[in-house]
């Protein structure tokens, strides 16, 4: 090693180095992503693995294409329900969440009122809170207006930690359409609510989509008010975190694969607006 | 309808919604964590202290937000880093990043346990390459280190991507010009990463550092999947008392624990990462 370099010029070693930088470079992106998606892939394993191999040792790290802890999964009493309860669940954060969120982002970004900053402020702080606690409260008050162990009680709660995303998007989604767009449609003849209609909810609808894809996630995979809330009616993290020290580990891997899946699927299906989120939800 | 009317219309129901669902029972959590039959009373607040869980569950809960933040800000700069200065293939690097963003804390929990279990691939691997002889149980009461270990490695899995996803997006908007000034006047990568982007990206590091922290003290799911009781948390401890034990008024002195504890991180972070007036991009 030493020879080679005594013999290489100047601009050789200024190339090897750069050549170096850029192998590291390539190196760290291998790694890091080696680091996301290997865990993801041995989770998939266990779960495509008998449950004899899923407690088997020791592990070929290849998965045999059994669909035993799967069908067990499947066919575990209450599994199937806590499916249901999550999509239930999660459907109505996500209706709630963009129905209440997507006038108030709407108001933020095309008016100018009086009142605004108080109401910027409360969304803000919503994020101070560490909200999945409210469930405490909202169990007793639950209880007192029988919405305890529903699937419409614990969205409420997802609702919560949803709608500061929703408002927040939403607005940057209106922001982002010119106002002239509307002024426009006003002077063609449309009132407020056709305009509206007809030129910019076509304009925004994707965006909204993933929005309330992203509301979906938020109530798919909360845990903590979800147990605290259900017991009859348990969701799929709920479930699982219940049945924790009880449940072998077959049951525990395929319930985790439920969970991620979907999870990727729906990352999958908003990547394009991820940033868009995030950079207006810094401010 | 008068058009003044319109705004407040608009936002009515978000206004009593966040009312009714998130100002009043954080009010509600206070009352229930000072109130019995009897009026008002410091019995819930003393229960919870003088339990011996509850030292440990507050220590171990902030050395786990110190141990975790930290690695997680030095690793998504680095990823963030990576992502702008990438030219091709951007957007599949930034997907395969920001996987872990749409993944739960218990399902990060069970991945790990895959990894960490009696029987699991951590073991197979030693046991394949000869270090040990017989697979060791990691996750056992007697080793709450390696149980430490395992969360803090499952947790800086699952919640980096958010970091990198706000860091990515504050660097979006540092202008290109002070990178090129700072090259003409012959800085570094390093020196323009330390003088250009660390100050520029402030705001951005606020915001995911009072996110991350206040998300490190909720921690829940990971560490019941990965050790079960024997590491005590805030948040678990709060499940314990509202759920197993079936007394609200503690989980509820619990619950205000650790919005104390929240409250001081994000005051904390608004005061050291404060962005002067008139110093935004």
């Amino acid at each position: 090693m030493t020879a080679i370099t005594t013999e290489t010029d100047v601009p050789r070693t200024v190339e090897s180095a750069r050549s170096a930088g850029k192998f590291l470079f390539i190196a760290a992106i291998v790694l890091i992503c080696a680091w996301v998606l290997v865990p993801i892939y041995l989770l998939l394993v266990n779960t495509l693995s008998s449950p004899s191999e899923v407690s088997g040792f020791p592990k070929t790290g290849i998965p045999s294409f059994d669909f035993g802890s799967i069908q067990f999964f499947l066919s575990f009493a209450g599994v199937l329900k806590a499916l249901w309860n999550s999509l239930l669940v999660a459907v109505l954060t996500m209706i709630l969440s963009i129905g209440i969120g997507a006038p108030a982002g709407y108001a933020l970004s095309r008016f100018e009122f009086p009142g605004k900053e108080i109401f910027r402020m409360l969304v803000i702080m919503t994020r101070a809170f560490p909200l999945p606690l409210l469930a405490l409260p909202l169990a007793v008050f639950f209880i007192r207006t029988g919405l305890d162990d529903t699937a419409l009680g614990l969205a409420i709660v997802h609702t919560v930690l949803a709608i500061p995303f929703a408002v927040l998007i939403t607005f940057s989604l209106f922001s982002g359409i010119p106002i002239e767009l509307e002024e426009a449609a006003w002077t063609l003849g449309c009132n407020r609510l056709q305009a509206f209609r007809k030129v910019v909810l076509p304009l925004v609808l994707p965006g909204i989509a993933a929005s309330a894809v992203f509301a979906f996630t938020i109530s798919w995979n909360e845990v903590f008010a979800a147990a605290v809330l259900t017991i009859e009616n348990r969701t799929l993290p709920a479930f699982l975190v219940q049945s924790l020290n009880v449940s072998p580990l077959h049951l525990k891997f395929a319930g985790g694969a439920a969970m991620v899946i979907p999870a990727l699927i729906f990352i999958f299906a908003v990547r394009k607006y991820l940033f868009a989120m995030w950079g207006i939800a810094n401010r | 309808m008068s058009p003044k009317a319109l705004p407040y219309l608009l936002l009515l129901p978000a206004t009593v919604f966040l009312l009714v669902f998130f100002v009043y029972p954080f009010a509600q959590i206070a009352i229930l964590a000072f109130s019995s039959e009897s009026g008002p009373t410091l019995r819930h607040v003393q229960t919870m202290a003088s339990h011996w869980k509850f030292g440990s569950a507050l220590g171990w809960t902030v050395l786990l937000a110190a141990v975790v933040v930290p690695i997680q800000l030095a690793v998504a700069l680095s990823m963030a880093s990576i992502v702008t200065k990438l030219k091709s293939g951007r957007n599949t690097v930034l997907y395969i990043f920001s996987i872990p963003l749409g993944l739960s804390d218990l399902a990060a929990g069970i991945v790990w346990l895959a990894i960490f279990e009696q029987s699991g691939f951590l073991n197979s691997m030693l046991v394949g390459l000869g270090v040990v002889e017989r697979p060791i149980l990691f996750l056992s009461y007697q080793n709450v280190w390696v149980i430490f270990l395992a969360v803090v490695l499952a947790e800086v899995w699952r919640a980096t991507a958010i970091v990198m996803v706000i860091l990515v997006s504050g660097m979006g908007l540092i202008p290109k010009e002070y990178y090129e000034a700072a090259e003409v006047f012959g800085a570094s990568p390093w020196k323009r990463f330390l003088k250009v982007t660390l100050p520029m990206l402030r705001p951005s590091l606020q915001s995911a550092l009072i996110l991350r922290t206040l998300a490190a003290f909720e921690v829940f799911a990971v560490v019941v999947t990965l050790g079960g009781s024997t590491l005590p948390v805030l948040m678990g401890e709060t499940f314990q008392w509202q759920f197993a034990l079936q007394d609200r008024n503690v989980a509820s002195a619990y619950a205000l624990v650790i919005l104390g504890i929240s409250i001081a991180a994000t005051l904390f972070f608004l005061r050291v990462l404060r962005v002067p007036k008139g110093a935004t991009i």
